[in-house]
């Protein structure tokens, strides 16, 4: 235990902070190194909306804006009290929707994130390695082969432009879905039968976005991965004892080359994230991608960076659950 | 290269559809130079025509032709595709190189922060940065930008690369020899990494370009310049599919997917020719 602790769970765990020290100091320097003063650029923007201000307020609101980006004294000054109120959970009020926090507003709109996220990647990551390693057991299959193709050819596509198709043709041609939202426009989110299935009925398409996606990198590793696996002794073996096929596929062959998929879900994460970010803008879904998207367009700069550092958090925490639970697939670190 | 070029074509299927799809972008990249129209301008052809014999891809609301239009876009975002895979292409042998050859803790630091790149959300970051360059944003400062964040998992895999050619006899005698680090490193590994760099270089100009879509249709890139995305952008911005002008969006989005998927699958091809197993097994040897 003592040895698991020392070589397995100290090291992720300085795995985690640096993820967040990296990503954190990118985005502490990002608005340091733009030659655009966010505290300038904001004054002359409430200007140009036509505000009559005298230069008393001009100058005060300066200097409380300078303040709330946290662009007062020197660099290293200005770093410390970045991590200090990151640490306190304050990322000032939003620009655009003032004086609500922006803390407040992204808590609300991740759980719609979240609800359709997770599914969506367990689900692509589940079918794409069943497939895979169907595929490389059963090759001559032409069920199969059509799967593998279609997978690949997503693969590579953006985003954005898989769910632009998606809602082209299954909300446009062909109107079997809705086109846009969670729910239906006039009702309000609660635990109703009802709301559960509307809410399903209009996530099918941003699910189905983000599996598509997914699908072929998850396909195409498993079939790589088990492409050697099929060919060992001990599968051969189990197959002339007459074992059960389903027994030799997921004990003898997916069994050993699982780990590896297991990781590459951890280090897609971020990715993901992003694709269901972008995803969210296509369909209306209200959740962070909306309002990133909200957020550029009415300039609201504390609520983009906030998006930012709550995204950086959170992939940072979720990669770091999944290193937690990986012993439980891998006997090797268990009982190292 | 040219018998090369003619084995895959005849051995494999993936590289047939590739190579059939990349003539025809490098078709539009070379029509864009005789472009009867300057992309600039607009209102200079009918207003939301369907495409047409005249118009291939129909023109829209803002009085363009759309296909003539889309030869600039795809020369754009291929260029600026290249500017992230230059810059990432160094930064990527640059530190697998010197992570894989020296080893202990350097290693590991380079490797933390490597990983850290790996799995942070890209996407929220570059709209942060983004956002505040609004002004000065062009697509070279893009291409500069997204190379500076595309180098992370190239530079994992020329580390691997060299930690098993490090093993190897020729690395013994060079450091036996006298060699310095360095010069081993960039004279004799490199060359043996280079094959990888290729392709994954291709993979590198995908996401380079699929970036850009991403961070133009949220109207973060310069929007003036013809580019897959900003060509997205204008067709959103007009509500191209509530006033039924479907060829505006259907355009750019078909050019993109005969792009993505043609070099996608001259990656997948390349990759597999790399490796001389799977070389041999597609000819049948």
């Amino acid at each position: 235990m003592r040895q698991f602790i020392l070589r397995y769970l100290i090291p992720r765990f300085l795995q985690f902070l640096t993820i967040i020290f990296v990503g954190i100091t990118v985005t502490f320097i990002i608005p340091r190194l733009s030659p655009t003063d966010p505290v300038e650029a904001q004054v002359s923007m409430m200007m140009a909306r036509g505000e009559s201000l005298d230069p008393q307020s001009v100058a005060s609101m300066r200097a409380a804006l300078t303040d709330m980006y946290g662009l007062s004294g020197s660099p290293i000054e200005q770093y410390f009290a970045f991590w200090g109120r990151l640490f306190r959970g304050d990322l000032g009020p939003s620009l655009a929707n003032f004086p609500a926090p922006v803390s407040g507003m992204i808590g609300q709109a991740m759980p719609y994130t979240l609800s359709l996220l997770i599914p969506a990647v367990l689900i692509s990551w589940v079918f794409g390695n069943l497939f895979g390693t169907w595929s490389s057991y059963y090759p001559k299959n032409k069920i199969l082969s059509v799967v593998e193709v279609l997978g690949q050819a997503v693969r590579p596509i953006p985003y954005y432009i898989v769910a632009m198709v998606l809602l082209v043709v299954f909300a446009f041609f062909i109107p079997i879905l809705p086109f846009s939202g969670a729910y239906d426009i006039g009702t309000r989110p609660s635990w109703t039968l009802d709301f559960i299935l509307t809410y399903l009925q209009h996530s099918i398409l941003p699910a189905a976005t983000l599996i598509l996606v997914g699908f072929g990198g998850w396909f195409i590793g498993m079939k790589s991965l088990t492409s050697n696996i099929i060919s060992e002794d001990y599968v051969v073996y189990a197959e002339t004892t007459g074992m059960k096929e389903s027994k030799i596929l997921s004990q003898y062959i997916m069994r050993n080359a699982l780990l590896p998929q297991i990781t590459g879900l951890a280090m897609s994460l971020g990715t993901v994230f992003s694709g269901a970010l972008i995803m969210e803008v296509v369909f209306g879904f209200p959740g962070i991608g909306a309002l990133t998207m909200a957020a550029v367009f009415r300039n609201d700069y504390s609520m983009i960076m906030g998006i930012a550092i709550y995204s950086i958090i959170g992939v940072a925490i979720a990669v770091f659950l999944m290193d937690l639970i990986y012993p439980l697939f891998d006997p090797r670190v268990r009982y190292q | 290269m040219l018998k090369v070029i003619r084995d895959l074509l005849k051995y494999d299927g993936r590289f047939r559809i590739a190579f059939i799809f990349l003539i025809a972008v490098v078709v539009m990249i070379f029509l864009s130079f005789v472009s009867p129209y300057d992309p600039g301008k607009s209102f200079v052809v009918a207003m939301d025509a369907p495409p047409s014999l005249k118009h291939i891809f129909g023109t829209d609301s803002r009085g363009i032709d759309i296909f003539w239009w889309m030869t600039f876009a795809v020369r754009n975002s291929l260029v600026m595709g290249m500017i992230t895979a230059l810059i990432s292409r160094v930064l990527a042998i640059f530190v697998g190189l010197i992570a894989g050859y020296r080893g202990g803790w350097l290693d590991r630091v380079l490797m933390s922060i490597n990983d850290s790149f790996v799995v942070l959300p890209l996407l929220p970051i570059l709209i942060l940065l983004g956002f505040l360059l609004r002004d000065q944003m062009n697509l070279f400062l893009l291409g500069v930008i997204l190379g500076f964040f595309g180098w992370p998992y190239d530079a994992r895999l020329i580390r691997s690369q060299v930690l098993s050619l490090k093993e190897r006899s020729f690395t013994r005698t060079a450091v036996y020899s006298g060699t310095n680090g360095f010069w081993i490193t960039f004279n004799e590994h490199l060359p043996f990494v280079l094959p990888i760099v290729f392709a994954t270089t291709i993979n590198n100009l995908l996401w380079s370009i699929g970036m850009e879509v991403t961070l133009s249709v949220l109207g973060l890139s310069d929007l003036t310049t013809p580019s897959i995305g900003t060509a997205l952008f204008w067709a959103n911005q007009h509500g191209a599919l509530v006033a039924g002008n479907w060829w505006w969006i259907a355009a750019p989005t078909l050019v993109a997917i005969v792009l993505f998927l043609g070099l996608y699958l001259l990656f997948a091809s390349i990759n597999e020719y790399i490796d001389p197993r799977t070389r041999l097994r597609l000819i049948g040897g």
